[in-house]
């Protein structure tokens, strides 16, 4: 088969965009490795105050962010002050880092009950809820685990078991990692400057 | 007339002085760093903690607590599993090995105090009883401390 001229170039452009195109391909793929994190925050909710907060509004700033209901008398006041011990740590650099505390207990935790309960901790972490239905899909993005367990002894006959960690999230919602619950306010301050670089 | 006087303090005595002859270790029990956290309102449930101290050469099991601040007091403890899910629920009785301590802690065993009756207000305390497997109590005056604090110290 003989090739004329035109039919040479259109093939030898036709070679370098596949070999352009496998480079570039490749290439982003080595780079998403490096910098991609495993998941983004992702959620729409009310925040106490009856304002709707989204990932996006909230960009920007770091994001510590934890799971609770308001019932819980033991585990979520212990994060909360934790967290409250950690904003207070941060001195000036606070105004960079936003503290979410997001309710797994809609039935119960309306803004106004978040509202009674959160700003005592400390005035900067906002408390989230919504539908159920809003929560159930915040869990997901947020890859956590939450159940309501029935419990004679408790009030209003159940409690709710939830993943208790202390997630953080940087300035663009990427996923850095997270603290178990009972890890000291200290430890959690020190690790968090060390990735803020402050 | 003396003697009426004498029987009656003598009566008084042994009846008041019974209980404590038949406890069975619980009166070695010393309750160290008691502390609470302040309440919002009534409608949730508050939380107290301590280290229960078993001085004694005998086991000694608590069973049930008692408070005018809450109808419901009982004690709950708060599990993590390895998936960092934490859950909480009642553990019953407590047995304080001889010797030993046991630590009411955030994060593991807590009196939970259900159904509030008053507000827990910061700066108060509240007496909260003990009752023992023997048939022994013991009084704890608890502190309340701020809503924030993290343990004994504030």
């Amino acid at each position: 088969m003989r090739l004329s001229a035109l039919q040479k170039v259109l093939w030898g452009l036709a070679a370098i965009a596949i070999v352009g195109f496998v480079w570039l391909q490749v290439s982003t793929r080595v780079e998403q490795r490096a910098y991609e994190p495993a998941f983004r925050a992702d959620f729409e909710l009310t925040d106490h105050n009856g304002m709707v907060q989204t990932d996006e509004y909230l960009a920007g700033r770091w994001m510590l962010v934890f799971f609770g209901f308001a019932n819980c008398p033991d585990v979520c006041p212990t994060t909360l002050a934790e967290v409250a011990a950690v904003m207070d740590g941060l001195g000036s650099d606070a105004t960079q880092v936003q503290p979410l505390f997001i309710s797994i207990d809609p039935e119960r935790d309306t803004p106004q009950a978040l509202a009674e309960f959160i700003p005592y901790f400390d005035a900067n972490i906002i408390g989230l809820t919504g539908t159920a239905d809003q929560i159930e899909r915040t869990s997901k993005t947020f890859r956590i685990y939450y159940e309501k367990i029935e419990e004679a002894a408790s009030p209003d006959g159940y409690t709710m078991g939830h993943s208790s960690q202390l997630f953080l999230f940087d300035p663009q919602g990427g996923y850095v990692g997270a603290w178990t619950y009972g890890t000291p306010a200290e430890e959690i301050l020190a690790d968090l400057k060390a990735r803020m670089s402050i | 007339m003396k003697s009426t006087v004498a029987a009656i303090a003598l009566a008084f005595s042994v009846f008041v002085g019974l209980p404590t002859t038949s406890f069975a270790g619980s009166e070695d029990i010393v309750v160290e760093d008691a502390w609470a956290r302040a309440s919002i309102g009534i409608n949730r449930p508050g939380a107290a903690y301590m280290t229960l101290r078993n001085t004694g050469t005998d086991p000694v099991t608590l069973v049930e607590l008692e408070t005018p601040l809450a109808m419901m007091p009982d004690i709950h403890e708060t599990k993590t599993d390895a998936n960092g899910v934490s859950s909480m629920g009642p553990v019953g009785e407590i047995t304080i090995p001889a010797g030993e301590s046991v630590a009411l802690e955030p994060g593991g065993m807590h009196a939970m105090l259900m159904r509030l009756q008053t507000k827990m207000v910061e700066g108060e305390t509240f007496p909260l009883r003990l009752n023992f497997a023997d048939g022994g109590t013991l009084t704890v005056d608890v502190p309340i401390l701020g809503i924030a604090a993290r343990g004994p110290e504030g």
